[in-house]
């Protein structure tokens, strides 16, 4: 079982994400892609009178089970079978998050910013809130993400998904080297 | 049920999310001050083996399980996949995780990222909202 408590490799883990992609085509003429779930979750929870959310959300229904897969494998794999060595970032990384106030780098996602009680401060809204505000806008928008464009897309040479997987690249650039920074400061 | 595969294979999915260190907030981090080759690994070397199977199946014409042609769409450029993926990218970075990787956090005990994956999710429905009023 060691297996199950040990980080795997990327070479690892790589082939095996790409392996969605026929797979789903294989099971059913799926397409890979994770933030339609979002677009389905408004479509049957709160489509109000938008014209985007009417549609027959229960015909993508697979998608919101294979979200909700998701969920259970990360409660198996990051609960019950947690990695029991941290994640073994560089040294480089380490001190430029020291430099920002980010001195806990065990576990996940930063402590220090990622808990309840940060979302009192400006800066926990900021990255929590705005953050995932951002996440799920910006996918729609780009009609994806890093799994629909970025594999999905790029498998298929679409175009398309070759600019938005630019752009996503270029977004997380500026914010991670300009605006980062300064949100720390709040 | 029929659906019973796809819950499976999300469970599998959301596995290989956590074994590979996708969810890592630091490991995004790393990714995006260039400090680590192990991101572009994964994104790189899942795309080399999409591309082969997408080329495989398409030689070969295989068929879905249930006998069906295996057709995929096309997608057309517009001014969202720019703009909206820049807003996408803001966000990566932000929260270190893209939506799939806010599932798997949110399975592996990590609730506040609850309150994440509900932003996102009105930050899809706004998007609803506003969508004609956005350039395209």
């Amino acid at each position: 079982m060691n297996i199950l408590t040990q980080p795997w490799p990327w070479y690892v883990s790589g082939p095996l994400i790409g392996l969605m992609v026929p797979i789903l085509l294989l099971l059913g003429n799926k397409t890979f892609g994770i933030s339609s779930s979002l677009r389905h979750i408004c479509a049957a929870c709160v489509p109000g009178k938008t014209e985007f959310f009417k549609y027959n959300w229960r015909v993508e229904s697979w998608n919101l089970i294979f979200a909700f897969g998701i969920i259970l494998g990360g409660f198996f794999a990051g609960y019950i079978f947690e990695n029991s060595i941290a994640v073994q970032i560089s040294e480089e990384t380490v001190s430029d998050l020291n430099a920002m106030g980010i001195n806990n780098q065990n576990g996940l996602i930063p402590q220090e910013i990622f808990n309840f009680q940060s979302l009192f401060s400006l800066r926990g809204v900021i990255l929590i809130v705005v953050g995932g505000f951002f996440v799920g806008f910006g996918t729609r928008y780009a009609g994806g993400c890093t799994s629909g464009h970025s594999i999905m897309g790029l498998s298929n040479f679409q175009f398309p998904s070759l600019v938005a997987t630019i752009c996503f690249f270029i977004g997380g650039l500026i914010m991670t080297w300009f605006i980062l920074p300064l949100i720390m400061t709040l | 049920m029929s659906k019973i595969k796809f819950l499976i294979l999300g469970f599998f999915f959301g596995v290989i999310l956590i074994k590979a260190e996708v969810i890592s907030w630091f490991r995004i981090q790393e990714m995006f001050r260039f400090q680590s080759f192990h991101m572009y690994g994964i994104i790189g070397s899942a795309v080399v083996i999409g591309m082969i199977s997408i080329w495989l199946i398409k030689k070969y014409k295989v068929k879905t399980i249930a006998g069906e042609e295996i057709k995929i769409a096309s997608k057309e450029f517009n001014k969202g996949n720019v703009i909206g993926g820049l807003i996408f990218g803001f966000g990566w970075a932000m929260t270190g995780a893209c939506p799939g990787p806010l599932y798997a956090l949110v399975g592996s005990g990590l609730l506040i990222v609850l309150v994440t994956l509900l932003s996102a999710v009105l930050g899809t429905w706004i998007y609803g909202i506003l969508k004609n009023k956005l350039p395209h």
